[in-house]
């Protein structure tokens, strides 16, 4: 197996005494693309500046292509690609001149920044916005814009901070259809993500993080196998009743949510189950049958949903 | 696959020699390594270059000041000044000069200072907050304390040719008496630069901006510009407000421009102050410039 690219261990941060991130060991390996699932809050974000030898550890031990980003930040950075949660780039410039200016700070000569610069724009679908002023993209093209500088230096990672937060369904279609490009060209990528979709579209192998600790670690298919069915029955009562018919549903499923709006019941054939419920009696005002997601596996492992 | 798709293979200077070697551990610490010497070298002057290509975009306010302001300034209080002060004052009170020489270095030096209290207020509020570019330099291989040395490098780079032009300026003017005149360019441009690496130092550490910028500007500038022995002596200001003048970097830098520029007469112990007090701004306001920069980025 050849050497990881990432390897944290205990890795904590604490803010005064609260601990961001709370001891979370993972490993990446190269050409993989790895992921963090979690909720607001979780640590992610936290764990991303770490990885990306801005934000120095409290304790644990990090290592960054077989570098420790207390000596070597800048070594380390220079074969990173960082696209942060919030898009940074900068507003008084255009669009191109991003990418020039950022360039150069990797020390790449000018020549070969004007040539990368355009191979980039070209990969983000920006060409025609080259000289663009930044404020005037759309959520979208910014991100894409972001991802290209992110990648003006041929990173050996790519780090990506919740990529498609705040965009519209198209433009993260367009995003993940990017993502996918780089994943099978084999650029590493280690992304974030609340949105359990983009977890099972992006990652080979992710761990589900909450309060700064390790909840689970698979692939999103081995993750959903261990800590959920194959499907889930979800029945709406009216959102007063649910909670009271809950108690009549126990034993038609392998197990039993119940959340404000909805009651999932989870088992390997979501239909029959329905079967069952009817013929005791019971109407529910809608059903839906649907596979397990990862978004079951954080309900199950945590009490609470991913989103809200 | 075309270039931007190709996995990361390192940059073009993975296979330096000289680095390498230096290094030892695995094939990628060593391509790291060698990928992060120039940034490391360079980074500051990175830096300035994408801070110059920000100020590129306000070129024409830059010119347009760098000229206009030396001419209505020397014109208006230089010349339309000058004559009521000369005739009714008799010169004394400002030295063996008219009041245009006396005038002048002062408002060379307040220029100077009037470039750093643009460019390092709003743009290093800005580059942290609204548009926090500086986050993502800090991304790049490059330190926080080449983003504050960079930003320094890059003022510099416009305030050295702004105060040539106002000396150039000053010379049509025939303001400048003494041969050793053009020093007092060198007195403006140390004024304004630790002038600015003090509001760095103040400016990086604001979360938000409730107005204090401005407050700076109205109690701490402009009482600065108006008693810092700019358009009268200092001696002229009642005692127990003198020693505004003496704290304020601009009449440091202000007295420093007349000895170059008019052979102004002090003791060699005061010009020797001037310089040390205005290069004690400079490097206080520099480093701790550096210490918010990293503190900031970096927790
Ligand atoms: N600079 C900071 N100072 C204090 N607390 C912080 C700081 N940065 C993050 N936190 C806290 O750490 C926790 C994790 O934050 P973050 O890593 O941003 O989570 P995520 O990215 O998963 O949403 C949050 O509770 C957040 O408020
Ligand atoms: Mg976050």
């Amino acid at each position: 197996m050849p050497a990881p690219v990432i390897t944290a261990t205990d890795l904590t941060k604490t803010y005064g005494d609260f601990a961001a991130v709370d001891g979370i060991s993972f490993e990446v390996a190269p050409g993989e693309s790895f992921g963090l699932l979690g909720p607001n809050g979780a640590g992610k974000s936290t764990t991303m500046r770490m990885v990306g030898a801005v934000s120095t550890r409290t304790s644990g031990s990090l290592r960054i292509l077989d570098l420790d980003p207390d000596d070597s930040g800048p070594e380390i950075r220079a074969q990173l690609g960082v696209v942060p949660q919030a898009d940074n780039l900068d507003l008084e410039l255009r669009a191109r001149d991003n990418l020039l200016v950022y360039g150069r700070y990797f020390g790449i000569p000018r020549k070969v920044v004007h040539r990368r610069a355009d191979e980039l724009l070209a990969f983000a679908q920006l060409e025609d916005r080259a000289k663009a002023k930044v404020d005037d993209l759309s959520g979208g093209m910014k991100r894409r814009l972001t991802i290209a500088r992110a990648l003006i230096n041929d990173p050996r990672i790519l780090l990506l901070d919740e990529p498609t937060t705040g965009l519209d369904p198209q433009a993260r279609h367009i995003l993940w259809d990017r993502l996918f490009r780089l994943k099978e060209q084999g650029t590493t990528l280690v992304l974030t993500t609340h949105y359990m979709d983009e977890a099972e579209q992006l990652c080979d192998r992710l761990v589900v993080v909450d309060k700064g600790a390790i909840m689970a670690e698979g692939s999103p298919a081995d993750l959903i196998r261990r800590y959920s069915s194959r499907e889930v029955l979800e029945v709406r009562f009216g959102s007063d009743r649910n909670e009271a018919v809950a108690e009549r549903l126990a034993g038609t499923g392998d197990r039993i949510e119940v959340l404000p709006d909805r009651v999932l019941i989870y088992s390997a054939n979501g239909e029959a189950v329905l079967t069952r419920i009817t013929e005791q009696g019971l109407h529910p005002l809608t059903s839906l049958v649907r596979r397990s997601s990862l978004e079951d596996v954080f309900l199950r492992l945590t009490g609470r949903s991913l989103i809200e | 696959m075309s270039g931007p798709l190709r996995r990361g293979t390192g940059t073009p200077f993975a296979t330096d020699p000289a680095v390498s070697d230096a290094a030892g551990g695995s094939a990628q610490a060593r391509a790291a390594i060698a990928a992060g010497s120039r940034p490391r070298r360079f980074g500051a002057w990175y830096v300035t270059e994408h801070r110059l290509r920000g100020m590129a975009s306000y070129r024409g306010t830059i010119i347009a000041t760098g000229i206009g302001n030396p001419l209505v300034y020397l014109f208006a209080l230089g010349v339309g000044l000058a004559t009521l002060v000369d005739r009714n004052l008799d010169g004394s009170s400002v030295g063996d000069v008219g009041y245009l020489a006396f005038v002048a270095p002062a408002l060379l030096a307040t220029a100077a200072v009037t470039i750093a209290s643009e460019e390092f207020t709003y743009p290093i509020f800005g580059g942290f907050k609204w548009n926090p570019i500086f986050f993502a330099i800090n991304a790049a291989p490059i330190s926080p304390r080449q983003i504050v040395d960079g930003q320094l490098l890059a003022v510099l780079f416009r305030m050295l040719p702004s105060c040539v032009v106002y000396y150039l300026v000053m010379l049509v003017f025939g303001a400048v008496p003494s041969m050793l005149g053009w020093l007092s360019i060198l007195a403006a441009v140390a004024t304004g630069m630790a002038v600015g690496a003090v509001l760095m130092s103040y400016t990086a550490t604001l979360q938000t901006d409730t107005g204090q910028i401005a407050m700076l500007m109205r109690f701490g500038l402009t009482p600065m510009f108006l008693f810092s022995g700019t358009f009268f002596p200092l001696s002229q200001l009642p005692v127990g407000l003198q020693w505004i003048g003496w704290i304020s970097p601009l009449w440091h830098g202000t007295e420093l421009g007349r000895v170059f520029s008019y052979g102004h007469a002090e003791p060699l112990w005061l010009t020797v102050l001037h310089v040390a007090y205005l290069s004690a701004w400079l490097v206080v306001g520099w480093l701790v410039s550096r210490r918010v920069a990293t503190r900031r980025l970096n927790k």
